[in-house]
């Protein structure tokens, strides 16, 4: 199982080169904004650390820690990436 | 609520196929993430692929609330109430100049997140490894202590690239004398600390609590060598990292969708640190530990520098030079966001279009203080797709530009980095506006750039220097041609 995900991980690093390497550069920031808010997936983790049945209370603490920092990072960073590419896109049909 | 949380569970652990629809939709969530990312790489398809993206993050998110050991929602929803106003909020708010920063501090969140996942699912496996960590947990150790190393280091990291690019502290490299010894030091007592806990996690919370704090020092130890000018490196970085620590805590708690969402992250910092890093001719350890732009390494310049009369110009006197121009090519760098003259430049590239010239922006891979910087704020203004060219293929065609308007950049158009083998930027690819006919550069004051470099191309014959606000002058020259 553990090597399982190791595989997992360097076909995805691979996969990851692959496609991020086409990005133009003009696209490169919001890029890195939807990327970020991509690396909020650990929202995931967070949230079986602050519900899981039975957990103490300092992982509970940690886990909501986490939660509210994952989010932050999940939905600031979607939607300022929308709010970017928003531009990218209105001056097509401006011209 | 015991109750009805009794009952939700006693279904759920009869559904045996709910875990198998979890994994699906784990799956179904990466999909969407390599989609969106996918997406994201045609201007045309960007937004719809940030939308699949985050599409893809509420799958992840709903398929973990239905996870039968995740019972206590109250805790996670209070999190999510609060990060959601946060987050929402500062997007919305956020101006396109600061894009910077904000990704930076976003990246900040995204580790320290991970810290905590890494910390959390410490505290509630320690007591199971009392006796001795059993050879199939070793990987999850191991995965916890990066967890949280590099989450602790994309967090004070990313703390320090956001004050530094903020202003709020000086953006100069703070450099001292040892600086590399004692980083190495730190690093091998955290590498030390590492071993000890892996060796024995449930009784090693001393090397554990140390090892967080050596993590949160070394964040703020490698960002402060670091000039403000070669902040889109580090928040490439940063980006890289804060993705990383995602996938480690994904080994943490044997989670497919973190390692894959991670590693993707992961792998786009690390193509943008090195498309950043080949665009100044320089290496990551160069840009991370030299200094550069310190003024005490880069020597160069100075009294053997460009001597020579620059000649200026009025913002009316080039409104006649602009006036018979039949192509001109703006080159915006980091002044033009610092001005907030994107929105001036589109009025000023409008009129110029109506009087029959042809306009052209043109973007050097590191202007600005991110990746892609100055494309932002182009599109915010309105900047037609069509009137933005990168670099390589303004330079094939210069010679025949009749104007370039240099807007606050300085580095990036330095004839030096052809010519002056002694100068620290020689060997960077540049934008050759030296070779158009005529060059204005509006600047602030005659200063040099962030490399401490002294920039022949001021003293050139054919070029101009307009000196003062450049959403200021840019108005200006506006307003000649409306008069």
């Amino acid at each position: 199982m553990q090597l399982l995900l190791l595989f997992t991980f360097v076909l995805a690093i691979f996969l990851g080169f692959e496609l991020i390497v086409k990005v133009p550069s003009q696209l490169h920031t919001p890029l890195m904004s939807g990327a970020n808010a991509i690396s909020g997936i650990s929202i995931v983790g967070a949230m079986i650390a602050a519900g899981k049945t039975g957990n103490e209370t300092i992982t509970i603490v940690l886990g909501t820690l986490a939660v509210t920092c994952a989010t932050i990072n999940v939905v600031g960073g979607y939607l300022v990436t929308d709010r970017m590419l928003g531009m990218f896109k209105s001056k097509k049909g401006n011209n | 609520m015991d109750v009805q949380s009794e009952i939700v569970k006693s279904e759920i652990v009869q559904t045996s196929g709910l875990d198998t629809l979890i994994e699906l939709s784990y799956i179904g969530a990466a999909v969407l993430f390599i989609l969106g990312i996918k997406m994201l790489g045609s201007a045309d398809t960007a937004r719809k692929g940030n939308m699949l993206s985050a599409m893809g993050m509420l799958v992840a998110i709903v398929a973990t609330l239905l996870y039968q050991d995740v019972i206590e929602y109250q805790y996670i929803i209070g999190g999510v109430i609060v990060g959601t106003l946060i987050g929402a909020t500062a997007a919305a708010r956020v101006q396109m100049t600061s894009m910077p920063e904000f990704v930076a501090l976003f990246n900040g969140t995204g580790g320290i997140a991970s810290l905590f996942v890494g910390w959390a699912e410490y505290e509630s496996r320690k007591g199971g490894w009392a006796g001795g960590v059993p050879s199939t947990d070793f990987i999850s150790v191991t995965a916890i202590y990066i967890a949280i190393i590099i989450g602790g280091i994309t967090f004070t990291g990313s703390i320090i690239a956001y004050l530094k690019l903020s202003e709020k502290i000086d953006g100069k490299p703070v450099l001292y004398s040892g600086q590399q010894i004692v980083n190495s030091i730190l690093l091998l007592g955290t590498i030390g600390c590492g071993i000890a806990f892996v060796m024995d996690p449930s009784g090693m919370y001393i090397p554990f609590i140390v090892a967080v704090g050596l993590a949160l020092v070394l964040g703020v130890l490698f960002t402060i060598p670091v000039g403000g000018a070669d902040m889109p490196v580090v928040i490439s970085l940063l980006n890289s990292y804060s993705g990383l620590a995602a996938c480690a805590a994904g080994f943490v708690i044997g989670n497919t969708v973190l390692i894959v969402s991670g590693s993707l992250v992961g792998a786009s910092g690390i193509i943008l640190t090195n498309i950043m890093c080949k665009a100044m001719n320089r290496s990551l350890a160069n840009v991370l530990f030299s200094g550069f732009g310190s003024g005490a390494s880069t020597g160069g310049g100075g009294a053997g520098g460009p001597q020579g009369e620059a000649k200026f110009l009025t913002p009316d006197d080039a409104y006649y030079v602009l006036e018979a121009a039949g192509s001109v090519v703006f080159v915006p760098g980091y002044g033009m966001a610092v001005a907030q003259a994107q929105h001036a430049v589109r009025e000023l590239s409008d009129i110029l279009e109506e009087n029959g010239c042809e306009v052209k922006h043109a973007v050097h891979p590191v202007a600005g203080r991110m990746p892609g910087h100055m494309n932002v704020l182009l599109a915010e203004a309105n900047i037609p797709y069509e009137q933005l060219v990168e670099m390589d293929d303004i330079n094939a065609v210069i010679e025949n530009v009749d104007v370039c308007i240099v807007i606050g950049a300085n580095d990036v158009v330095n004839p030096s980095a052809r010519t002056d083998e002694s100068s620290p930027i020689y060997g960077m690819p540049i934008i050759n506006v030296d070779y158009a006919n005529t060059v204005f550069v509006l600047k602030r004051s005659m200063g040099s750039g962030f490399a401490g470099v002294d920039n022949p191309l001021f003293f050139n014959d054919n070029t101009r220097m307009i000196l003062g606000d450049a959403k200021g002058t840019i108005e200006s020259m506006v307003g000649a041609f409306k008069d």
